[in-house]
């Protein structure tokens, strides 16, 4: 256990935005925690418009390019980019990284929103699990499920190209569940694992709460 | 409460996260997941494909207008959206189909009661209310039917359905869901077309009814 040196960048906005308690950091490279990941806490925590910025820089035209794919149209998709945006500002509150990185909890809100555009209807969503906020975060969770992502996209790179088109089909929405389940083997065990510890923390802080 | 030993499949999971799952079965996946942490915790890993793949998309160039538009509303009012609760037996996703209200029954005779909570031309989604030892009415499918207890638990051939538990029946399969005795079983359907009741009302009063 050591607290955050000041080589350790990443690490440094949990000093400056805690009044908790020192956060406790395993010995890990600065790479460790993304910068999507820091950025995005700066806009929960500080509501920081400079971290917001570079969300939007980073992810706006991944954006815009993702929900083309779906057949929308260059003003269109800016339409839904924007709704997106705001969504990320404004429900930064649930955003979880013992649970999710950045880019997932995006591309639910994008999914999400494209359908409402599309079929002109609401999407049923499940209960959010709220977060104390005065919970600490815990750097070796949130590094963990970060790893596991970098192993997801690796497994996917390795993918042989058709397969990989398949998988890219049913997360955009073009497989229906009968066609998905004749067709993907995702190695989701060991994110879905870590998604679950996240999961058990947050059941048990919310169960000390009441 | 026991635990949940029905779960949703995968790939249901996978089409509920990418938005191709109908309508009445994404409400009740919706409620499942609300009730269900290992289903979560599969949602918000094929969240992760998805996000991946997000990441990986290559950029295309917005337009210089956007990013003004977007920081000119970062702190414009907004109307907060309600949130539904959980209350009572009826997780978030059902009560928000509920507007917030109690179930309006209507009931069906030999004290079995529903209320339909949403209908339309992708299928429709009922809160079935059901006395210890009654049977739902042995009925067949046109298609898939979802159902989820949300209190008390059935019965039928293929097993027993406790609290949290999500029963999925096709077209083949001739089911008759007992409630067993305890509390009323109270259970969330969805399918994506009208039932076909077999031995519970004329076909004739079906409209009627719209079971
Ligand atoms: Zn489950």
């Amino acid at each position: 256990m050591l607290t955050a040196s000041s080589d350790i960048k990443p690490i440094e906005w949990l000093a400056k935005s805690t009044p908790r308690k020192d956060i406790v950091v395993a010995a890990a490279g600065p790479s460790e925690i993304s910068q999507q990941t820091i950025w995005m806490l700066a806009v929960r925590d500080q509501r920081d418009k400079v971290a917001f910025a570079s969300l939007f820089d980073y992810f706006g035209p991944r954006l815009k390019g993702f929900v083309m794919r779906s057949g929308m149209s260059s003003s269109q998709a800016e339409e839904v980019v924007q709704d997106v945006m705001l969504t990320i500002w404004r429900k930064a509150a649930l955003f979880d990284p013992h649970r999710a990185q950045v880019s997932a909890w995006i591309y639910q809100i994008t999914r999400n929103r494209q359908i409402d555009v599309i079929r002109k209807e609401q999407r049923p969503l499940p209960e959010e699990l709220a977060q104390d906020p005065g919970t600490e975060p815990d750097a070796n969770q949130i590094m963990a499920v970060e790893q596991e992502g970098q192993k997801l996209k690796q497994a996917l790179s390795r993918l042989k190209p058709e397969q990989r088109e398949i998988i890219e089909k049913a997360y955009l929405g073009e497989l229906t569940h009968q066609e998905i389940s004749a067709q993907t083997d995702l190695p989701l065990g060991t994110i879905k694992s870590r998604i679950r510890l996240g999961l058990e923390k947050l059941r048990h802080e919310l169960k000390e709460l009441r | 409460m026991s635990a949940i030993t029905h779960h949703t499949p995968d790939a249901m999971l996978a089409a509920y996260a990418a938005g191709s799952l109908p309508q009445p079965y994404a409400v009740v996946v919706a409620t499942h997941i609300s009730m269900c942490m290992e289903c979560r915790a599969s949602f918000e890993a094929h969240q992760a494909v998805g996000g991946t793949m997000l990441d990986a998309t290559p950029a295309t160039d917005l337009s210089d207008e956007l990013k003004i538009n977007v920081f000119a509303l970062l702190d414009a009012p907004v109307t907060p959206q309600p949130v539904f609760q959980k209350s009572g037996v009826y997780p978030g996703p059902v009560m928000e189909l509920l507007e917030g209200q109690p179930p309006r029954w209507t009931k069906l005779g030999v004290g079995i009661r529903q209320n339909i909570i949403s209908s339309n031309s992708s299928g429709s989604v009922r809160l079935l209310y059901i006395p210890p030892g009654q049977a739902v009415p042995d009925h067949s499918h046109n298609g898939l039917e979802l159902t989820l207890v949300l209190q008390g638990s059935f019965s039928d051939d293929t097993g027993w359905f406790g609290v949290g538990d999500l029963e999925i029946a096709d077209e083949h399969l001739e089911h008759t869901p007992t409630a067993d005795a305890g509390p009323p079983c109270i259970c969330l359907a969805a399918t994506d077309a009208q039932l076909r009741f077999s031995t519970f009302l004329p076909r004739l009063l079906q409209p009627l009814f719209r079971i």
